[in-house]
């Protein structure tokens, strides 16, 4: 059995709590607080503690999907991009860079928003990027 | 965020989390911190049981007001009024701080202009409190030794918003409760990332570290860095896009991890335009409202399959670690983006997150000390600004100046909600958060310990106009407004007032933002009116047929 505890961050709200992922054979199992972390000092809320429970739900998306017939199918991310790719080299080319916009996350990391606005800024060539902080 | 930049330079938290726990006067206006910043509500606990004041301005009775030395439920959207009566009092009695005015700000005048006209008689009039409760905060608040400020959404979703945080800017400089521990003007951020968001340029006016697009040196900063020619206009907002789409002039949306047909105000005219897009494309890690208009879906990954950094509400950046391989062939959701970058033509090679955030440092000066080898060293993160290597990060803002300079007193005149009660919709209804939940309840609801505390939408209804209109505690009624109507059980509690309803807005099948509007913005931040609207509340008579 491989057991591991992996010190991160909670991912619910704007108090950024250390929690520990409890890791048994690549499943998170549970979560803990932690005791060093400024934030919660060894606290945690209902949200928190049960923060692990969602990860390994069935739901979770596991393929790319594309619309096919009016239903999102399966299909590979070779497929995923050549589609994305073509559709956006197509709508800039005819309608222009501000003709495509970007929702990015406060949920992703500041290495996600990073890559991400700036592939809006430098690939696309538009500043049409935002988020709900305004919500 | 727009009004603190405005005033004092910067619009984050100006101070960090540990220190309200020593904080003599605390404020909390618009923030059911309880529920959505708990181990924030900690601190208010710690600093009451070391005698500090708590003072709770909010239309609803949240569970912190029950512990306030002074508890007012003000109309919604008459934050300006009271603000601005609490001000006039301080004036009147001379508890303003005049040396911090003359030292550190500028445009007194014009703020004392403004809030001589607004006497404790006036703002009660407008709000709905008492004149001696108005007294009593204005001497709480300017008379402690420090006081700090805690505020939410409550405040900011208004059309008047920016307006709203404006005067609380105001009234932190004219006691000079800012620039020192414990004081201080401090938006609490919804979401665990919300702040990084914002510092690394996910705005359309600013680039990573809040360098305007339109200043001709930063895009050329940015085009050395990145090789590119960029664009000099400012681009669209969240709600600005929306109407883009529904006039035909954003054709293409990349949504990554958000979901706006739950989230948004006035959700039919979203779908109306995500409908109208000749390509949306969703990067999550569920099946969301929204995702199920994409013409295509990315799977990304959670918060447990990835390195990276997460800033939080007090600007403090910690590291985030990957605990577990993605799940199924879902990706990073930077990897997904570079890859696509190099398809289009633009290479990119990050090898790892830790390669993006080397990128990001050197061009963001408030990050530019923190490393990846710094987070891991120390549990406690860093708080930016941290210029250099060398720097222990910066948890007060505004010390001795302000990030502007002087701080700015802006003359803030009371306009109303943009939608009030009528006679054909006669109740105010507002929107918040419940404690298992969390924002479009995406994850929380798949979570099996939080599904079995709550899982069903609901309205509350005060006790008395729950009698005058018939309506039982758990009962089925129609809420209706402009935009559209959403059937729910009515909760009958005293936490609202007569003529007022509030509803989570976690929850899909009943969506809340089925019925607030996406008309009223505030001008400058364009945030949407989410916190109030008008609406009709009726019985849902037994022959109806539920089709919400």
């Amino acid at each position: 059995m491989d057991y591991r505890v992996i010190p991160t961050i909670c991912t619910y709200c704007g108090c950024g709590c250390g929690v520990g992922l409890e890791v048994v054979d690549g499943r998170v199992v549970r979560t803990l607080p932690i005791r060093t972390n400024p934030v919660n000092e060894g606290k945690l809320c209902i949200k928190g503690w049960n923060v692990h429970e969602f990860i390994h739900h069935p739901a979770r998306l596991k393929k790319p999907l594309l619309k096919h017939g009016g239903q999102l199918e399966p299909v590979s991310w070779e497929d995923a991009f050549d589609y994305l790719a073509r559709e956006l080299s197509r709508i800039k080319e005819t309608y222009g860079s501000d003709s495509i916009g970007f929702l990015v996350s406060a949920k992703c990391t500041n290495e996600d928003n990073y890559v991400a606005q700036k592939f809006a800024r430098v690939v696309i060539g538009t500043n049409n990027v935002d988020h709900c902080a305004r919500l | 965020m727009a009004g603190l930049a405005a005033a004092f330079g910067s619009g984050a938290m100006t101070n960090s989390f540990k220190e309200i726990e020593d904080t003599e006067c605390i404020f909390v206006i618009g923030s059911n911190t309880t529920v959505a910043h708990p181990l924030v509500a900690t601190r208010i606990y710690k600093a009451k049981a070391k005698g500090a004041k708590l003072i709770v301005v909010d239309p609803r009775k949240i569970h912190l007001a029950s512990f306030a030395d002074i508890y007012v439920q003000h109309r919604l959207g008459t934050d300006v009024a009271l603000i601005n009566g609490i001000m006039h009092v301080i004036y009147k009695e001379g508890w303003y701080n005049k040396k911090f005015i003359d030292e550190r700000t500028e445009n007194f005048e014009a703020l004392v202009e403004v809030i001589d006209k607004y006497p404790p008689s006036l703002a009660s009039r407008i709000t709905g409190v008492a004149e001696e409760d108005i007294i009593k905060i204005a001497r709480y608040y300017a008379t402690s030794e420090t006081s700090s400020i805690l505020y939410c959404m409550g405040v900011t979703q208004h059309a008047t918003g920016v307006d709203n945080v404006k005067s609380l800017a105001n009234l932190a400089m004219l006691c000079g409760h800012v620039g020192r521990p414990s004081t201080g003007v401090n938006p609490l951020r919804g979401q665990n990332n919300v702040q990084g968001a914002c510092d690394m340029g996910g705005l359309p006016n600013v680039y990573p570290g809040y360098q305007a697009v339109n200043v001709p040196s930063n895009r050329e900063k940015f085009e050395k860095a990145w090789g590119v020619t960029l664009s000099p206009n400012v681009g669209l907002t969240v709600v600005e896009m929306t109407n883009a789409a529904l006039e035909g002039k954003l054709k293409a949306l990349i949504i990554m991890g958000e979901n706006p047909l739950v989230s948004d105000p006035d959700v039919h005219h979203v779908e109306e335009a995500l409908r109208a897009l000749e390509l949306l494309a969703v990067i999550d890690i569920f099946p969301t409202p929204t995702t199920d208009l994409a013409h295509v879906v990315l799977p990304g990954v959670s918060f447990a399959e990835k390195d990276g950094t997460f800033t939080n509400s007090e600007r403090r950046v910690q590291r985030v670690r990957k605990a577990i391989e993605p799940i199924g062939e879902a990706r990073v959701e930077w990897a997904i983006f570079q890859d696509l970058a190099t398809r289009l033509g633009y290479h990119m090679s990050y090898s790892s997150s830790e390669d993006v955030f080397k990128e990001l440092t050197a061009l963001t000066p408030s990050y530019a000390g923190i490393s990846y080898e710094r987070l891991d060293k120390s549990p406690e993160g860093l708080i930016w600004p941290c210029p250099t290597p060398d720097h222990p990060g910066t948890p007060i803002l505004h010390r001795g100046q302000f990030a502007r300079g002087k701080g700015l007193f802006h003359a803030v005149e009371y306009r109303g909600p943009a939608e009030v009660p009528d006679d054909e919709y006669p109740f105010w209804l507002t929107t918040g958060r419940v404690y298992v939940h969390y924002h479009t309840g995406t994850m929380t609801r798949r979570s099996f310990h939080l599904v079995r505390e709550l899982n069903e939408p609901y309205v509350e209804i005060s006790p008395e106009d729950a009698l005058r209109l018939g309506i039982e505690n758990g009962e089925m009624v129609r809420l209706e407004s402009r935009r559209g109507y959403i059937i729910t059980k009515a909760f009958v509690t005293d936490s609202v007032k007569e003529g007022l309803l509030f509803m989570p807005f976690h929850f899909a099948e009943a969506a809340a933002n089925r019925l607030t509007a996406s008309t009223a913005l505030d001008p400058i931040a364009k945030i949407p009116e989410l916190k109030v609207c008008a609406v009709k509340l009726s019985k849902l008579e037994p022959q109806t047929t539920v089709a919400a």
